[in-house]
């Protein structure tokens, strides 16, 4: 339990003239949960792209799963809804065994499993425009869940969404995680979300960004969005976002 | 309630036009010749429907082999330009100064170079028919989004599976835009195949007709090429649907 799954060193990354990340530095143990906060626009979409092989970094190493900067050992959610509005709900969940070349009818009876476990169970046969905002959010999941990858990235997955949808998901996201253990890195602008969800939390600063704090969460699980303590915890977050993100 | 509207509209006007002209040639006394009413003409359509219909049959053959062959023709091209940065710089510029050469300036050679069948029609028809199929697949090979690629690259696929899975299905909206497009193109340019040199068909037919002033038979050839061209328009339609089953749905 103790190795990691994901771990960063040094990572620089610039596009032309504007240097995006300035030298990030973390590791990610096997089965937890860590989340980046920082301003929009501060790079942590990059970092996750370069976590999952679509960039190179300019210098540093990323390690994720076993294979050194391998595509595909990361599951990744992008920011936009990326579901395939031709493909019905099932189709799009079992793209990524498709592209691996997986039995056809393997793969769908596990996607009709989570179907049903997730609470999408009667829409499979639907399509992404006849889903509601949430349902769509929690399809682009169950697709990431079956990519069958330990590592999951997730980019700002729930930032689109109304606050009541926003909570249940989250909780639903919690239950997912609960039960398989994967590793993930949740990029959000959200504290509260942050400190809800995660183990440990990763403070990102401006660009050309670092990590400024890296501390991890010590509220018991299962945590309460009311209460006192987490609230306790936002504000110290909080303030020190505010005094030393820079 | 909105179908019938849909319905009625079109067919209230058209009406309301043909009465005009029955009038009009009635009144001021137009000899047949020059224009003939429309009860004369529906009057040809049906004695002479044998006759329009086996001219029309080698005109739809006309139409199809170049809606296939623009169509084909116009994808690949689109493919091909976009995947080669070299060949869209090189092909572009001449995909659109094709456009800009009248057909009727080729059309003659074509019956040289092929003979009196079927292709040089067919040929004509393909060259003005695949230029919004060309245009239209591009746009739509392009129209996935950075982050679906990213996806799929992420997800391990091959270039060939982000062609098949995301772009090719993300091209067929706008790809059908343009076989609509096509299609009407199509039967304008087996015409004018016809008019250049034909033994058969309904460009052929109008050809004809007018020489010998037979004017009525000319606008029941006209006639029947409307006919046929809605239902090519419309078989389309009806395969677009099909294929894009998940649009209609929302």
């Amino acid at each position: 339990m103790s190795s990691r799954a994901i771990a960063v060193r040094g990572v620089a990354k610039s596009f032309a003239e504007t240097h995006v990340l300035n030298s990030v530095t973390f590791d990610v143990k096997t089965g937890t949960w860590a989340t980046i906060l920082g301003p929009s626009g501060c790079g942590k979409t990059t970092l996750l792209r370069i976590l999952t092989g679509l960039l190179d970094p300019d210098a540093g190493d990323v390690v994720v799963g076993f294979a050194p900067g391998l595509t595909g050992c990361a599951a990744y959610l992008p920011q936009r809804d990326t579901l395939l509005p031709w493909r019905t709900a099932l189709d799009n969940a079992t793209l990524a065994s498709e592209i691996e070349g997986r039995p056809r009818a393997e793969a769908r009876a596990e996607a009709v499993e989570l179907f049903a476990h997730f609470g999408l169970a009667g829409f499979e046969d639907r399509f992404p425009s006849q889903l509601s905002g949430g349902m769509r959010q929690r399809l682009s999941l169950i697709r990431t869940f079956l990519a069958r990858r330990d590592v999951l990235l997730l980019d700002e997955p729930l930032g689109a969404l109304d606050p009541l949808t926003r909570a249940t998901l989250q909780d639903w996201l919690l239950l997912v995680w609960t039960e398989f253990r994967k590793t993930i890195l949740l990029v959000t602008h959200d504290v509260e979300e942050a400190l809800l969800l995660s183990d440990r939390v990763l403070v990102m600063t401006e660009r050309p960004a670092s990590i400024a704090l890296d501390t991890p969460v010590e509220l018991r699980r299962p945590r309460d969005r009311a209460s006192a303590d987490l609230a306790a915890e936002k504000g110290k977050l909080l303030q020190m976002l505010l005094g030393g993100g820079r | 309630m909105k179908r019938l509207t849909d319905v009625a509209a079109p067919v209230a006007l058209l009406v309301l036009l043909l009465a005009i002209w029955e009038g009009a040639t009635w009144l001021l006394d137009v000899p047949h010749y020059i224009l003939p009413a429309p009860s004369r003409i529906a009057g040809t359509f049906i004695s002479h429907f044998p006759s329009l219909f086996h001219h029309a049959v080698a005109t739809l053959a006309e139409i199809v082999l170049g809606l296939l062959l623009g169509g084909l023709g116009g994808f690949a091209l689109a493919v091909a330009v976009f995947y080669s940065p070299v060949l869209e710089r090189a092909l572009y510029p001449l995909i659109v100064a094709s456009q800009m050469i009248p057909v009727f300036a080729i059309a003659p050679l074509l019956i040289v170079w092929m003979g009196y069948g079927l292709w040089p029609k067919a040929t004509v028809a393909a060259l003005i028919g695949f230029f919004p199929i060309v245009v239209n697949a591009s746009d739509g090979l392009r129209s996935p989004s950075e982050e679906s690629v990213e996806l799929f690259r992420s997800l391990g696929a091959t270039r060939r599976q982000i062609f098949t899975k995301l772009r090719f299905p993300a091209s067929l909206p706008t790809l059908f835009a343009g076989m609509k497009v096509a299609v009407t193109l199509c039967v304008v340019g087996a015409t004018i195949g016809e008019w250049v040199g034909a033994h058969r068909g309904l460009g052929y037919l109008m050809l004809q007709s007018n020489a010998l002033l037979r004017v009525d038979l000319v606008f029941a050839a006209i006639l029947m090429l409307s006919i046929l061209g809605l239902l090519l328009f419309g078989a389309v339609r009806i395969i677009e649907r099909r294929a894009l089953r998940w649009r209609d749905i929302s």
